[in-house]
């Protein structure tokens, strides 16, 4: 089995099966902030049901390593890929017909989307703990934390910068890992394509409305 | 046409290189990129100077041994073309041309632009050998192959080997060429015997070999002289993981 996670091709599946299973999270966690703006109450509601649920410890350690091990191999595979060419070329020009702008930059984009990932955690989970009680039930007021971070410009700046980086990011990663996983199809890799796109815009859009959003109401 | 010649010269291996620059007048437009290169070499030549060391072999773009980065391009600027392939007057009078050799770990330069492909013949031995039974040839339509197999092995079949799409990478990865040699077997009945074991082997020369990974930039098929489809990259990676579990499970 070590000969599969050594190999080029194992590690790629590795990698493309943990940038799709971080992009289902994605999802998930848009679909949840998407509450934000319409119901403090049902926001913070499915927080707390989220977070006293104690499966939530597994899911967590789950979501922990799918993000590191994607972070090792993609460490790993970049330091090869620089060791494969140790001479650069002196002059070097892309046909125009394959590298994007959006599969040139995925070092950097991922590397953004990483540190946004560790002040995001920082600010938010282990951020200040303010509580609110519904229906005699008292738990963590996320929302009004949303409310507070976002009510710094520097703050709402720094998130769109980090999501158009994550949108760079899963534009090139989402149909990449289709590849890497062996689907290529002349017909259904075009709507893969397409999907990508539209997963990276609607994901990085939507997280940055919310923090706009929140900056326009002008704090809590 | 005048030109302006920027070029990688490198006396061995070991030596260090750098870019030499030569003035080459009464360029005709009519001449391949590597007739251009064989009259700069008479010039040197009669200067007596060393003439650049080159590939070239077929000149008609079957053979895969010419090579170059012209412009920064693997095989110039011209798409679906060998740099034999390849006129000057795809180029202006007065232009200047930048030509290095390919450049990967897996392919050490031997000389100024010429440099040692034999890591795609390991590659291609680790595949093994294809089990042709003895006797007569069998009749033609004995072995019934769907059309589209037939033509997906044919166009993975029409890698000539020359490294364009290793050179083109940004990771210097070999996965196209590999890809094109395993599918072109896999996809036929006569592959089938080995078909795993040759998945395995191919996969583990290519890194043994020191090639970079893919990203999916698809460079290389933008680059490739016969428009081999990075469609064969995916149909790799599909091989090679149901290889590995099929290997596994064997007892």
């Amino acid at each position: 089995m070590a000969s599969y996670f050594s190999s080029s091709i194992g590690r790629k599946h590795i990698l493309a099966f943990t940038g799709l299973a971080l992009c289902g999270f994605l999802v998930t966690h848009l679909a949840a902030n998407l509450l934000i703006p319409f119901n403090p109450q049902a926001f913070n509601t499915y927080s707390y049901k989220l977070i006293t649920n104690p499966l939530i410890y597994v899911a967590e350690v789950g979501l922990v390593g799918l993000f590191l091990v994607h972070v090792a191999l993609a460490f790993w595979l970049n330091f090869e890929n620089r060791a494969a060419r140790p001479q650069r070329y002196v002059s070097k020009k892309n046909t125009g017909r394959g590298t994007t702008p959006s599969s040139a930059t995925m070092v950097i984009t991922g590397l953004v989307t990483l540190v946004f990932l560790v002040l995001h955690v920082m600010n938010i989970k282990f951020g200040a703990h303010y509580t609110v009680t519904y229906d005699g039930v008292e738990m963590r007021d996320l929302h009004r934390l949303v409310l507070e971070y976002f009510s710094s410009l520097p703050n709402v700046i720094w998130y769109v910068v980090a999501h158009v980086a994550l949108a760079l990011h899963t534009c090139h990663g989402f149909q990449s890992a289709f590849q890497s996983l062996g689907f290529n199809h002349p017909r259904y890799t075009a709507c893969v394509k397409a999907l990508g796109k539209l997963y990276a815009v609607a994901i990085a859009g939507g997280f940055a409305f919310i923090a706009i959003w929140a900056y326009g109401r002008g704090g809590v | 046409m005048k030109l302006h010649l920027k070029i990688w010269r490198q006396k061995d291996t070991k030596a260090s290189g750098k870019i030499v620059s030569y003035e080459l007048n009464d360029v005709s437009p009519d001449m391949s990129f590597l007739e251009m290169l064989d009259v700069l070499n008479e010039q040197l030549v009669s200067k007596g100077e060393d003439p650049v060391a080159f590939d070239h072999d077929c000149r008609e773009g079957i053979c895969g041994m010419c090579s170059l980065m012209i412009n920064g391009q693997a095989h110039g600027p011209e798409a679906l073309t060998t740099t034999c392939q390849l006129h000057m007057r795809k180029f202006k009078d007065g232009d200047t041309i930048v030509i290095e050799p390919f450049r990967a770990r897996a392919f050490p330069i031997v000389k100024d632009l010429a440099v040692d492909r034999s890591a795609f013949d390991r590659v291609v031995q680790a595949g093994g050998y294809v089990s042709v039974n003895t006797g007569n040839a069998e009749d033609a339509n004995a072995i019934p192959i769907p059309k589209e197999n037939a033509d997906l092995a044919m166009d993975a079949a029409a890698c000539i080997g020359c490294g364009a799409c290793v050179a083109a990478c940004p990771n210097a990865a070999a996965m196209l060429f590999v890809s094109a040699k395993l599918s072109q077997f896999a996809l036929l009945p006569q592959g089938q015997p080995e078909r795993e074991r040759r998945a395995l082997r191919m996969v583990d020369q290519m890194d043994k070999e020191g090639f970079g990974n893919c990203t999916n930039h698809y460079e290389c098929m933008a680059s490739c002289p016969k428009g081999i489809d990075v469609e064969n990259i995916a149909r790799m990676n599909r091989e090679y993981g149901f290889a590995f579990v099929k290997a596994r499970s064997k007892p």
